[in-house]
């Protein structure tokens, strides 16, 4: 077994095990930080497949942005110290048939596919051509979809002050 | 003497004896735990001097001499306090999360070294260098976050906590003017990868070059950066005289060692950061077209160029601590939100024109 396989398997252990923690723990901080480590797993496996835009933008949006965010709504409520309630014995049971059946239906699709090695993706994903292409207006170009999800982040943007203004009292303006 | 001025010459002839030895797995995993000991001993010795540095600084700044006793005008002295915070026992409170608790300190390690690991320190001394170099290390500094907020909750203490989300609120919003700031800059070099900023600066450094939108940029990423590190005037996260120590009031021993260790980490970081961008990095000054300039200047290491800069920015930073009276954590988001990101998103537009017209050097 090459070094290589060695770090997948390390960090694919990682990521199975922490990925089953953040479902499993009965406290939801840990949850959250369970969370973050498989994330930070997904972006090592970029890495390592030498995707490095991709595992910086994974580790700014999800391990950055979106745990922070879930820490920072966590710790803004209450009950935060109560352990949750555990699920009836039914729903255990239920999930993890929904569960395994899932992963065993991808597991046969996976292994019965025959993938073949495309010959013309050796080309490497720079920085310049992301962003040639993310602004491109020409063939293969990505600045009509761009732009429609940054008037969607606007509107998000406008929608929330609009909502966490609503209820300032009248007349100290 | 050439490997001073070149240090693939050094890796080169490691990475040759290496190979010559082993065989090809067992080389990677060698030179992996040599540049990990390597970190951990630049880490260590990043302390040891910025702790001294920073007690002796504050001291001059208050007209007193500062540690004196431990060694020769007290060089020892942070010695010593390792060694007393290495016996110290770790405490905890009773009604603490052990698990989060440990695992805080370890988390904003981390994304210091993950940081660290990206920086250019000489010619050809670059352990990661990704062509998202920029962006890699902005992401992996904004990790930090979460082992403040979590040793806030975690130590089960109300100072901890309130410490913890004036932080998380603090480094969230200087966030963005420092990669805005950097943008600035990324605009004229159009590269985000860090070796080939500092190759963008050998005829003079962006500082220099960039007119006054680049002046704009630096100042704003000399106060952005300092509120990032939690470092006075913008130290609301620790705030001795209303919180106690803030996040890390529960923290005893080692792990405190560690919160400490990581700030001044982050400290390096960023300052190192700042002079890879605006100051030229390990690249000497030069100014294009004076060649026998250039070459008297060349005759200085690298490494020297690139400690000295960054050693100026961190007494900067030091300056401004022991300088400015702390801000309320109101003035603080309204500096930021009203005043720093309006300017710099300017200032970029400004840039962006400057370059497009092609009237920078």
């Amino acid at each position: 077994m090459g070094t290589s396989a060695i770090i997948f398997y390390t960090i694919a252990a990682i990521m199975i095990v922490f990925s089953l923690l953040a479902v499993t723990a009965r406290k939801i901080l840990r949850a959250a930080v369970y969370l973050l480590f498989a994330l930070g797993g997904t972006a090592a496996i970029y890495f390592m497949m030498n995707y490095f835009f991709l595992a910086a933008v994974q580790l700014i949006v999800y391990a950055g942005g979106i745990v922070v965010l879930i820490i920072f709504s966590i710790l803004l409520t209450s009950h935060i110290e109560e352990k949750m309630q555990k699920p009836d014995t039914w729903k255990i049971i239920l999930t993890s048939i929904l569960g395994f059946g899932g992963t065993a239906l991808c597991l046969f699709v996976i292994t019965n596919h025959l993938f073949v090695a495309h010959p013309a993706t050796g080309a490497e994903a720079t920085m310049a051509t992301i962003g040639e292409k993310l602004l491109g207006y020409g063939e293969g170009g990505y600045v009509l979809p761009f732009e429609v999800i940054s008037i969607l982040l606007l509107a998000a943007m406008i929608g929330a002050i609009v909502v966490a203004k609503r209820n300032k009292p009248k007349g100290n303006g | 003497m050439n490997w001073l001025y070149d240090f693939s010459i050094l890796t080169q002839s490691i990475h040759e004896s290496l190979s010559r030895n082993f065989v090809p797995g067992t080389v990677v995993l060698i030179e992996m735990i040599l540049a990990g000991v390597a970190f951990m001993i630049l880490f260590a010795l990043l302390g040891l001097v910025l702790v001294y540095a920073e007690r002796k600084v504050s001291a001059f700044f208050q007209q007193r001499l500062g540690p004196m006793r431990v060694g020769k005008w007290g060089t020892a002295q942070t010695l010593a306090d390792v060694i007393k915070l290495l016996m110290k026992e770790p405490l905890m409170n009773k009604n603490a999360d052990k698990f989060l608790f440990n695992l805080a300190p370890y988390i904003i390690m981390i994304s210091a070294f993950m940081a660290m690991a990206a920086l250019p320190f000489a010619k050809g001394l670059q352990a990661l260098d990704f062509d998202v170099g920029l962006l890699y290390i902005s992401a992996v500094s904004s990790l930090g976050v979460i082992g403040i907020l979590l040793a806030g909750w975690s130590s089960d203490n109300k100072y901890s906590l309130i410490g913890a989300l004036r932080s998380g609120a603090q480094i969230i919003s200087y966030e963005l003017s420092v990669g805005l700031s950097l943008l600035t800059i990324v605009v004229l070099t159009g590269s985000l990868q860090l070796s080939v900023i500092v190759e963008s600066q050998a005829d003079g450094w962006w500082i220099f070059r960039g007119h006054i939108p680049a002046v704009i940029a630096f100042i704003i990423f000399l106060i952005a950066s300092t509120a990032e590190t939690n470092r006075g005037p913008f130290d609301l996260a620790e705030a001795e005289s209303e919180l106690t120590a803030g996040f890390h009031t529960e923290y005893s021993g080692m792990k405190f060692a560690f919160f400490f260790l990581a700030e001044f980490a982050n400290m390096f970081i960023v300052s190192a950061l700042g002079a890879t961008v605006f100051l030229g990095g390990w690249m000497p000054f030069h100014i294009g077209g004076w060649e026998a300039f250039n070459n008297i200047m060349d005759y200085i290491p690298p490494i020297v160029w690139f400690f000295g800069k960054v050693s100026f920015m961190i007494f900067m930073m030091m300056w401004f601590r022991w300088t400015f009276p702390r801000l309320r954590i109101d003035q603080l988001l309204t500096l930021e939100w009203k005043y720093l990101l309006p300017v710099n998103l300017m200032n970029i537009l400004v840039m962006a024109f400057l370059v497009l017209m092609g009237w920078h050097f």
